[in-house]
């Protein structure tokens, strides 16, 4: 096999690493404006998208021996990567400035982390898979411990590196355990040898148990959800930000993958254990979530529910379930951009806005962020018509279609606890009176952004069509050519 | 059509349209603006929903300016609108409400009035769909939109308790909601893929399957109605919202919920209908008489109208689930009915709160020495609320009570309660507020009623007149409809 075909496939991670050298480089030479070097990561991320767009192939092609995977699933989620990092960046900009991180350390490190998501998102092999897990994570416990002077920044940096590795821990036991078993690293090989049967079940079961529970750690699910709040919470917001929404994209590839294209023979297995965790992470985190008064706290634990609701669409399986699990990934980060983005964009040097209280009388301060927060929330909370009621719309359609009504039943009545606390917000927002009357700067380019993703949210509910059949075709696409 | 646009899209989208233009004028600088260019909204959203009357015809019961376009193929989601006998006069009704709230709040509302009158412009739009969607979600997409807009008025412009009652109608009107969407996706996948209304009036269901159904529905549109046990959002809600909101509410909101026992309920589930019509109209006389006797007890004006409300709803759903034309017609009667003349006393309680800030019974006393005019008026409908022959409430409850005799005298005793009961509680609380002597210094301060004030009443006082002396416009669109429904319901739909 030629050379370039063998690389062709990568090429968009190639491109990406290779610009991330040269920005390394060419930071060290800018002294003090970093806002080149930011223009410079920004035209990369447009660089690699349309890498990825002309590269693109209908099929599924292979390359570094079966290693790593190019379909038309790892496309369109690396295209809405490269936006929600590219978001990301917006969003965090002037917040990051005030406080002094805008370094070129923090943008080199994003585009360390984006790589390590792509990796994931094209992984074919358990080694891939480990190999861009490790590169996005040791890029996220470093930007979470950037503000080094800050104790409680820090003290997330190390529960978040400490558990982390535990998970990872937990996800290396049990694929050796599956490589034992079934004598191979790659997806592929694994899902054959699975179904022509495996002489040592119990050594599948335990190695599928392992797994189940180093994913459950990385996607934050109940009972292995107690790194997300203090994360959230202590990381600078911009880094929280980049935490509770471009990985989620990378942690659905990345569960799919291994559950769905390696381990689908043990369905009937991992089933029954990711119902017990949708239904934990659904009730914990909703219930957890009223007792929070510090915003950020409140969104990892809506990180937790809306990832347990996520998992739901996993459970139903087939082309409508894994569809809606990848639409319902899609429109949280969405959503979770443009919650922390305001976030960032009610801050100011030396204050966070980040508690509950700072949201009061939003409506009358600043009457179209109040909107725009409105939708997000409504969003969240799946009231249509935002576009947020069409992700659990297809989710619990793909769930009752699979056979589960009383799970559809039970998600339901935990969202409508959700609902609460997502309307609290707007009630502070639109009821109360502010507690402090400070004009809110808004950047033009963050005051765009934040327009358009809340228009967005809304526009996408009103026209949700589209989005949803390009999830649809791309699972069907990609998955069942396996 | 008008101007070659169908007309119920033009009906859904114009009011939402002049909702943002509204919202666009931005604070209280442009107040005046913002009125004048609500007022248009909502006069033009009335006259483009008169085709609607001026077209139909009323000798069939299909739905009738049907609209039908592809929205989410991929689920086979339609854009699919239309209304028949038993919707059609719910858009006008609410259209009309419209330009009443606009011109009620002309005055009243001196905060953020660019945002109240765009609240009212979009939930005028958005429940003109819920009441002409056939399509089931976006029935749904509707129902639920409606919400935030009421959430937002009465959190806002509403009472000292507004917060707690604000959430508490959001959270009891989803729990409905949430169970609703559930049943409709069930039903998808028993229609083999399709989520349009029409379908699932025709696909076969088991028993069991119908029960949760009816159950699911039940939640959804008992809240809304409301019905027995869970109505205790209602007087909250009501008391605490402002007038407009308090109109509106009573007015449409209220009628929504039977509306989808109607389109929902009982044509999808006729067999579970049928078998849970016992317990149904049993929460309708407890509404019916335990809730009057509530009433009765009431210091609060708006809490007894709110009460009273509950009560006339009552009647609506007894009338519904007798199955009988007489029962259908007269709930649907009253329901047109309780709209203006509930309407009419929430803004009769308006004009008082608006001069003397308070909604307590025992602060007033003696108003009609200073208010005669507006004395005559609320006269008028407080005879209306307690079923006074020659008003509109009469027409509506002496058929369902026709209807009810006819399946159990008994029945029709417990119900016939409420036209005492009625009298009693509003007759009371008019003695008590218009006539007696003056004790309150402030009530001797007061003011009659002006010409924009004069305006909104008289507009409802010749609907109340004239729906009470000759009913029969309305009765003929209502007929067809109604006779294929009954038919519709009293066929099984059980698997053979």
């Amino acid at each position: 096999m030629n050379l370039m075909a063998n690389l062709l496939p990568a090429a968009a991670e190639i491109f990406l690493l290779v610009m991330v050298c040269f920005i390394l480089i060419f930071d060290l030479l800018l002294k003090t404006n970093k806002i080149y070097t930011y223009l410079f990561v920004q035209l990369t991320l447009l660089g690699c998208s349309l890498v990825t767009v002309g590269t693109h192939e209908r099929g599924v092609f292979y390359a570094f021996n079966g290693m790593f995977v190019d379909d038309l699933l790892s496309d369109v989620l690396k295209m809405l990567s490269y936006l929600g990092m590219s978001m990301v960046l917006v969003y965090s900009r002037q917040y990051l400035l005030l406080r002094g991180l805008f370094t070129g350390e923090f943008l080199v490190l994003a585009l360390f982390a984006l790589l390590g998501m792509n990796v994931m998102i094209s992984a074919n092999h358990f080694l891939t898979l480990y190999l861009g897990l490790e590169l996005l994570s040791l890029s996220l416990y470093a930007m979470v411990a950037l503000q080094r002077d800050s104790a409680i920044g820090t003290e997330a940096a190390m529960k978040y590196f400490v558990l982390g590795a535990l998970a990872s821990g937990l996800l290396l036991y049990g694929m050796s355990m599956i490589y034992g078993a079934t004598g191979s690293l790659e997806l592929g090989v694994i899902s054959n040898a699975i179904h022509q049967g495996v002489q040592n079940k119990a050594l599948l079961a335990f190695g599928l148990v392992f797994i189940v529970s180093g994913l459950a750690f990385k996607l934050g699910v109940v009972p292995f959800h107690m790194w997300v709040p203090d994360v959230y919470h202590g990381a600078p917001t911009a880094m929280t930000l980049l935490i509770g929404s471009v990985p989620k994209l990378a942690a659905f590839a990345f569960t799919v993958r291994i559950l769905v294209e390696g381990l689908q023979g043990l369905s009937a297995d991992w089933t029954g254990m990711l119902v017990v965790l949708a239904i934990a992470s659904m009730a914990l985190g909703n219930l957890s979530a009223i007792a929070q008064t510090n915003i950020k706290r409140m969104f990892a634990y809506s990180t937790i529910t809306h990832m347990g609701f996520m998992l739901l669409g996993l459970i139903s399986g087939g082309i409508e379930g894994y569809g809606s699990a990848m639409f319902y990934t899609v429109v949280y980060m969405i959503m979770s951009l443009g919650g922390f983005g305001m976030i960032m964009m009610l801050s100011r040097a030396g204050f966070e806005a980040d508690t509950l209280s700072d949201f009061k009388g939003l409506n009358q301060r600043s009457p179209w962020l109040a909107f725009m927060m409105m939708l997000l929330m409504l969003s969240m909370a799946g009231i249509p018509p935002t576009v947020g009621f069409y992700a659990k719309f297809a989710v619990l359609n793909s769930v009752v279609q699979a056979g589960y009504t009383w799970l559809a039943v039970i998600s339901v009545l935990f969202s409508l606890i959700g609902a609460f606390y997502y309307l609290r917000i707007i009630k502070l927002m639109y009821f109360d009176t502010p507690e402090s009357h400070v004009p809110i700067a808004v950047e033009s380019d963050t005051g765009l952004l934040m327009t358009l993703n809340g228009l967005g949210v809304l526009l996408l509910g009103l026209m949700p069509g589209t989005l949803m059949s390009i999830c649809a075709v791309s699972v069907r696409q990609s998955l069942l050519l396996h | 059509m008008i101007f070659g646009l169908p007309v119920i899209s033009v009906a859904i989208w114009l009011p939402i349209i002049f909702g943002i233009l509204v919202l666009a004028t931005g604070d209280d600088k442009n107040a005046s603006l913002a009125r004048l260019l609500a007022l248009v909204g909502s006069l033009l959203g009335f006259a483009v929903t008169l085709p609607l009357y001026t077209g139909f015809n009323t000798t069939t019961s299909a739905m009738q300016f049907v609209e039908l376009h592809d929205w989410i193929a991929r689920f086979n989601i339609h854009y699919h609108l239309g209304v028949d006998g038993i919707s059609m006069l719910f858009v006008l009704l609410n259209s009309f409400f419209t330009v009443i709230v606009v011109i009620a709040g002309w005055r009243v509302i001196e905060k953020r009035v660019s945002q109240y009158m765009a609240a009212f412009l979009v939930m005028s739009g958005i429940v003109n769909g819920v009441f002409a969607a056939l399509d089931s979600i976006l029935f749904y997409v509707f129902w639920e939109a409606m919400l935030i807009p009421m959430f937002i008025i009465i959190g806002v412009w509403g009472g000292p308790n507004r917060i707690y009652a604000t959430m508490k109608f959001f959270l009891y009107t989803l729990l409905g909601s949430l169970l609703m969407l559930v049943a409709l996706i069930y039903l998808y996948n028993l229609t083999g893929g399709s989520f349009s209304i029409l379908d699932f009036q025709k696909v076969a269901i088991p028993m069991n399957a119908q029960i949760l159904i009816f159950i699911a529905f039940f939640f959804a549109f008992a809240v809304k109605v409301p019905m027995f046990p869970v109505h205790t959002w209602l007087p909250d809600a009501h008391v605490e919202a402002p007038t407009g909101g308090s109109v509106i509410l009573a007015a449409i909101m209220l009628k929504v919920g039977a509306y989808g026992f109607l389109r929902f309920s009982m044509p999808i589930t006729p067999d579970a209908s049928h078998k849970l019509a016992g317990i149904m109209i049993a929460l309708s006389l407890i509404a019916i008489i335990y809730i009057g006797l509530v009433a009765l007890m009431q210091s609060d004006m708006k809490k007894l109208v709110a009460y009273s409300s509950i009560s006339h709803m009552g009647f609506v759903t007894l009338g519904l689930f007798i199955f009988n034309a007489y029962g259908m017609e007269g709930a649907l009667l009253q329901m047109l009915s309780h709209g203006f003349v509930a309407g009419a006393l929430f803004l009769c309680i308006g004009v008082l709160y608006d001069r003397m800030h308070s909604r307590k019974i025992a602060d007033y006393g003696g108003v009609v020495n200073k208010m005669p005019v507006f004395a005559a008026f609320f006269m008028l409908f407080a005879m209306a609320n307690s079923g006074l022959p020659g008003t509109s409430a009469f027409v509506g409850e002496f058929m369902v009570l026709m209807g009810t005799i006819r399946v159990n005298f008994w029945y029709a005793f417990a119900a016939a309660t409420t036209l005492i009961f009625g009298a009693a509680y509003t007759l009371w609380m008019y003695k008590r507020v218009i006539f007696g002597a003056v004790t309150n210094s402030h009530v001797g301060e007061l003011t009659d009623i002006n010409a924009r004030e004069i305006l909104i009443l008289a507009l409802l006082t010749i609907f109340v007149l004239g729906m009470g002396v000759y009913p029969l416009p309305f009765g003929e669109i209502l007929h067809a409809s109604v006779n294929d429904l009954l038919v519709h319901v009293a066929q099984s739909k059980l698997p053979l």
